[in-house]
């Protein structure tokens, strides 16, 4: 699904990744974990287009597709979704009509009319209840006033909506106490098939109790350094990062 | 009032054409330019008005002889000379040769986008057009709902000749003669506009809309509007078109009063888009109005204003709130764009006892445009727990646009409670990356944004305006920002 090879990106002429090869299968659930600085959510906005990083070597592969030249909402259309670490809010614009607007431009990509507000009434009140949101929250503001972990779980509902081929989640548990954890991985559990992938960052080991990666990789200075299974997760919580710091550097 | 029926809706629309025929012969009918008591006089006699109505116009041209331009606002602009203009050329006329395909491109382009009509589009280009029976229907309809109500509403011409006695008891009562440059200039040479009296106690049935918006076209250069709610009543007043107007005339200088007796309620709603001038700032419309609201006792008047076109705007649609009890509302999204400069805002003058204002104000700057917003909240000695919320709100887009707000307090009692907000921001980046990313387009990210800024604004305006005024802001702010 996802096949990025020697892939560099900098930003304002800064080296931030140095050659990241990953591979993603669909029905597979990658986590990629590393100190801080090491490049993780530089990564995450490369591969969802963020214009401010250019790519200066390699290329990023999607469904057989280089999208080194699709803008940020192409990729969107073809199914890229990401889960932003801090999301912003966009004041007057509620949650629902937020994603009705994503929903029907997506649609629209795709060459297929509006969504009858009859389905999307009802497309948004199941998601709704797979979130366990208050049904208050839709009317509100998009992340204005939200609680941390109100804006992840925000996050997570978008994600339902859309049904990406490939999520991102950007240290989606950061800000959030257990309970919100808890609905967040619950969340992204049932929404994860065999069709689709999921690559989750994160400092911590905490969220991968809930949501189970096949792969680890450990990001270092703009490199993957280590790949291993979920065991390696739990060697980096109990070691930290200065063993792979030190094997790296030696 | 006798039954109005469709044949002589059809009847006084050939007469209509007639008269339009018969200032076919521009050269003839536009007078030469330049502005004396000759030309006052015979704007007058043009108009076939009574003496008193001379009389008035010669006043106000006496008072505006006297006055200078005022300098005050945040503007900058080449000042109009006043005698190089022509201040009486007949209704624009059909040109029966014209069609849509002389039309400029991109305009039929924009109408495209508005969802205009092919009728309405001609009628806004002076395209000769078939009396389509529906809209007869329509406009027979109105005048006769409107009429078994007592409603009067018609052109101000009309209204002189018609109902002399309520247009000398309340024209210029609000805006004197000699209150403002622009104001005496229009009492002089004002060309037309529009007249409504609701009578006590009566709720008008419709919003005055589609009927307005079909007569807008071509009522000229000084507008002269005056709406009069009799006691208890209630009236909803939409002037204005989304549509881009293109005039030729440069200089614009309406005047709007409204009077609200006791327990009556205004609502005013504009959507403004004139001819903003070109992307390098070229051409475009001076649009100078004032507009003025008295409030008697449990009086309410709610202004609500869409502005996205002219060159320069010189606006600030105000409430006196004169009775106790009184309300006074300024809802207001002013745009600008390329090279566009806007000062706008109101004037909230608090005599009566117990009376409350509310301001809310949304700016939106983008290109190397100038928005300003300019607002007086006054307080009188005799006005015990006046309130006042205002609410300024200014959204920038991009780097070279600059947003200003000047807001005056003056109060002089002490039970007064005047609160103000001001907030400035600027779309950011990581916004529209945020929608990029949820697969929304940079265009619509903006227009979802900027219609969530305005939305408080926006809530206040009648439905189907409400819609339009959305589809204009998305235009009017399509490729500021790279």
């Amino acid at each position: 699904m996802l096949k990025i090879n020697n892939l560099h990106a900098s930003v304002e002429d800064k080296g931030i990744l140095k050659g990241i090869n990953l591979e993603v299968k669909a029905g597979e659930v990658h986590a990629i974990m590393g100190p801080n600085g090491s490049g993780k959510s530089t990564l995450a906005s490369v591969i969802a287009g963020k214009e401010e990083y250019e790519v200066t070597d390699g290329n990023i592969i999607f469904e057989g597709e280089d999208i080194e030249e699709l803008a940020a909402e192409e990729r969107a259309h073809k199914g890229v979704f990401l889960s932003f670490q801090y999301p912003v809010e966009i004041p007057g614009v509620s949650v629902t009509n937020f994603i009705k607007t994503a929903i029907n431009e997506s649609r629209k990509a795709k060459g297929l009319g509006d969504m009858p507000a009859k389905d999307m009434l009802k497309l948004i009140r199941e998601k709704a209840d797979l979130l366990e949101m208050d049904r208050k929250f839709l009317s509100r503001s998009l992340n204005e006033g939200f609680s941390g972990g109100e804006k992840k779980r925000n996050e997570i509902f978008q994600m339902a909506m859309l049904e990406p081929k490939l999520a991102i989640l950007d240290e989606t548990d950061s800000g959030l106490d257990i309970d919100a954890l808890r609905i967040v991985a619950n969340g992204v559990n049932k929404l994860k098939s065999k069709d689709n992938a999921v690559v989750v960052i994160t400092h911590y080991q905490r969220l991968l109790d809930y949501i189970v990666p096949d792969f680890v990789h450990v990001l270092y200075n703009g490199k993957i350094v280590k790949s291993g299974g979920k065991e390696l997760a739990h060697e980096l919580e109990e070691k930290g990062y200065d063993w792979i710091k030190e094997e790296v550097n030696a | 009032m006798s039954k109005y029926t469709e044949d002589d809706l059809r009847e006084e629309l050939k007469t209509k054409e007639y008269e339009y025929g018969f200032f076919t012969d521009i050269e003839s009918e536009t007078f030469p330019i330049g502005l004396n008591e000759d030309i006052v006089r015979a704007i007058s006699k043009k108009k076939d008005e009574p003496q008193w109505m001379t009389d008035w116009r010669l006043e106000a041209f006496k008072v505006w002889k006297e006055m200078a331009e005022p300098e005050w606002a945040n503007v900058r602009y080449t000042k109009p000379d006043f005698q190089a203009i022509a201040y009486y050329s007949a209704p624009t006329s059909v040109d029966p040769n014209k069609t849509l395909d002389d039309v400029d491109p991109d305009l039929l382009a924009m109408y495209k986008k508005l969802g205009i009509s092919v009728d309405e589009q001609k009628k806004m280009n002076n395209v000769a057009m078939d009396i389509v029976v529906d809209s007869v229907s329509v406009a027979t309809t109105f005048k006769k709902t409107l009429g078994e109500k007592g409603i009067i509403f018609m052109s101000i011409s009309e209204a002189i000749k018609e109902h002399p006695e309520l247009v000398k008891k309340h024209l210029g009562t609000v805006v004197p003669t000699k209150d403002n440059f622009y104001a005496a200039l229009n009492s002089a040479v004002f060309s037309d506009g529009s007249f409504c009296y609701i009578p006590k106690g009566v709720r008008c049935p419709m919003e005055l809309s589609t009927y307005f918006r079909i007569n807008q076209a071509g009522t000229g250069q000084f507008e002269r509007t005056l709406v009069i709610a009799d006691e208890g009543s209630y009236v909803s007043y939409l002037e204005g078109c989304t549509a881009p107007s293109r005039d030729e005339n440069q200089l614009h200088a309406a005047v709007v009063e409204l009077i609200a007796l006791d327990d009556a309620e205004i609502k005013y709603s504009t959507v403004q888009n004139w001819f903003p001038g070109n992307a390098e700032g070229k051409g475009g419309v001076y649009n100078f109005v004032t507009k003025r609201g008295l409030c008697e006792k449990n009086a309410k008047i709610s202004w609500t204003q869409v502005e996205t076109g002219s060159a320069v705007t010189w606006k600030y649609p105000s409430c006196i709130l004169k009775g106790d009890n009184s309300v006074g509302e300024f809802y207001s999204i002013a745009v600008t764009n390329n090279y566009q400069q806007a000062d706008t805002g109101t004037k909230m003058i608090h005599i009566g006892k117990n009376t409350k204002s509310t301001i809310i104000s949304k700016g939106i700057s983008a290109g190397k445009s100038q928005n300003s917003y300019r607002g007086l909240v006054q307080i009188g000695s005799r006005a015990d727990n006046a309130r006042n919320f205002s609410q300024c709100d200014s959204l920038l887009m991009g780097n070279e646009c600059g947003a200003h707000t000047f807001p005056y307090i003056e109060a002089k009692n002490k039970t007064a409670k005047v609160e103000h907000e001001a907030t400035t921001s600027k779309i950011g980046e990581d916004q529209i990356f945020y929608c990029n990313q949820r697969g929304i387009d940079t265009e619509k990210a903006i227009a979802l944004i900027v219609n969530g800024f305005s939305k408080e604004v926006l809530n206040k305006l009648p439905m189907e305006f409400a819609v339009e005024a959305q589809k204009l802001l998305e235009i009017s702010l399509e490729g500021s920002v790279g």
